[in-house]
């Protein structure tokens, strides 16, 4: 049984169709990657299935005793609210201060525990959402263009973090990227949304799909299929240079 | 010191005391505009207190949710966005509480008493109803703080982690027509938002947690309160707007506080001063 279940699901925003029959599903160690361009409907998806959004028709089966650590793609950071990350990471459930630096620790953050949250850099930010949503004990993942406001390098990490956090606990992982090359690296499922899913599956048989080429471009299509790259090397965040992208690459 | 001038007294701060820690919650949800739109509701409310008669408190405040359940249902409506809905529907209510305020014949309605405040009239039942809107709002506030945090925060996250995010959007225009209905008789709907925002925003310099500033907002309004009321009695001055000057002047000095904060810390035998 999969750990969270969208059938058919449709939503409408008044008169505009936004999502249109969408099937998709994770299973447990499972990192599932929606795609798709900007409009596509894949926050609304991801809205669905947290709840926060009702179908208009389809609905969300979730396996018993499921908890989802959600990471959003924004949150409301305003120096007018003088939140630190500890106390952030505190918001979602009274936490202990050790458990609390513990995690943040593991995501690579650990130095900016007592700074305010106006202040931490985009990637530091994607680093405190993923501690927060882990803070739940989540079986579930759900992570909002977590590689978002992230520089290459800096992002590549970030995608080994959470491809080893799903090693760690064996929670299942359903995530939103524009980033198709990172995507493609280390997912298991590729689900590609355009209002309706236009294809789904491993990424190699994704990016030979005529209708995923269609839809992000023909060249980037090839050149994601002649990258199923390893990573042999690190790039530690922010500070060497990105290495050259393979030629032919267009970013849609 | 006289009675009406206790009674004044007591009122303010009681005011203050709500309108502190609410307003820091207006200011980081940025919800000033809202709050002045929900002020407007304040003379067709009292008009419709006059007509069901009911103490005008009470029917400002039936007055202010109805207002925000109408806005909740328009924004469901693509076309305007919320600060033209606003915009909108505060202009328009406020001139139908002017209009049916001069409908009404056999009633005199003390206008500037309600656009401005008349702390000076507060009676006994105006200090009962501020004593219960405080106990109210404390209860809410301690129930629901990290809820109310957590959500200003982001929403939906949340609501993943277990807040019933609607239903602590609602207490929290609960607590907001609280204050605008008893904060009316203080400074009066024109300026009773600025009792929310400006001790909010005062306090925000010199506080490290959110804990902390609606403590400072508190203490903030209270001195303007008590520093606006002397100041009035003393020159003779409209008292409303004399608290929402003092609580102004807090706001300037606030913000040279941290420029002047920059001078101490200049270290005359460091090599760099800069």
């Amino acid at each position: 049984m999969p750990l969270i279940e969208a059938r058919a699901v449709s939503v409408r925003y008044g008169r505009r169709p936004v999502l249109d029959s969408v099937d998709l599903h994770v299973h447990a160690g499972e990192i599932v990657t929606l795609v798709g361009l900007n409009g596509a409907g894949k926050t609304t998806l991801i809205r669905v299935l947290l709840g926060a959004i009702v179908p208009d028709r389809g609905n969300v089966v979730r396996m018993p005793g499921l908890r989802i650590g959600y990471s959003p793609q924004h949150v409301h950071r305003d120096p007018i609210l003088p939140v630190t990350v500890r106390r952030f990471l505190a918001l979602g459930a009274p936490v202990a201060r050790a458990r609390a630096e513990a995690v943040l620790d593991e995501v690579g953050a650990g130095a900016i525990f007592d700074h305010p949250m106006a202040e931490i850099s985009g990637g530091e930010l994607n680093r405190v959402l993923l501690a927060r949503a882990l803070l739940q004990k989540p079986n579930l993942l759900v992570l909002d263009e977590p590689l978002a406001g992230v520089d290459v390098s800096g992002q590549a990490e970030l995608y080994r973090l959470i491809t080893e956090i799903r090693d760690r606990y064996g929670c299942g992982v359903l995530l939103v990227s524009h980033d198709l090359h990172l995507t493609m690296a280390s997912t298991d499922t590729v689900v590609c949304l355009n209002r309706h899913v236009c294809c789904s599956g491993p990424p190699r048989k994704i990016t030979g799909d005529p209708v995923f080429a269609s839809l992000f471009g023909k060249s980037l299509a090839d050149s994601l299929a002649v990258y199923p790259h390893e990573h042999d090397h690190r790039h530690d965040a922010g500070r060497d240079p990105v290495p050259a992208e393979p030629a032919g690459t267009s970013h849609g | 010191m006289d009675d009406f001038f206790l009674r004044a007294l007591l009122g303010g701060v009681g005011v203050a005391l709500i309108s502190g820690p609410v307003g820091c919650f207006v200011v980081w949800r940025r919800m000033a505009f809202f709050g002045t739109a929900l002020a407007h509701t304040v003379l067709l409310g009292v008009a419709l207190g006059f007509l069901i008669e009911i103490e005008p408190t009470l029917s400002v405040f039936t007055m202010c949710l109805l207002f925000a359940g109408g806005l909740a249902l328009l924004e469901r409506q693509q076309l305007v966005p919320l600060d033209t809905l606003l915009g909108v529907f505060a202009h328009g209510i406020f001139a139908a509480g002017m209009v049916v305020i001069a409908f009404m014949e056999n009633v005199r309605v003390d206008l500037l008493g309600y656009l401005f405040g008349d702390i000076l009239s507060t009676g006994s039942v105006d200090l009962w109803l501020i004593l219960g809107t405080l106990v109210f709002t404390t209860i809410v506030l301690l129930r629901q703080w990290r809820n109310l945090l957590a959500m200003t925060i982001n929403r939906d996250l949340a609501a993943v982690e277990g807040v019933r995010v609607e239903r602590v959007r609602l207490l929290l225009v609960f607590l907001l027509a609280g204050v605008i209905a008893v904060g009316m008789k203080i400074v009066g709907m024109l300026l009773v938002v600025a009792l929310l925002i400006i001790p909010a925003a005062t306090a925000r310099y010199f506080v490290t947690t959110p804990e902390q500033m609606a403590v400072v907002a508190t203490l903030v309004g209270v001195i303007s309160v008590v520093a606006g009321l002397f100041g009035s009695l003393q020159w003779d001055l409209p008292a409303g707007p004399m608290i929402v000057l003092v609580a102004t002047a807090m706001f300037m000095v606030s913000l040279l506080a941290p420029v002047l904060g920059r001078f101490r810390n200049l270290d005359p035998t460091s090599e760099n001063p800069r």
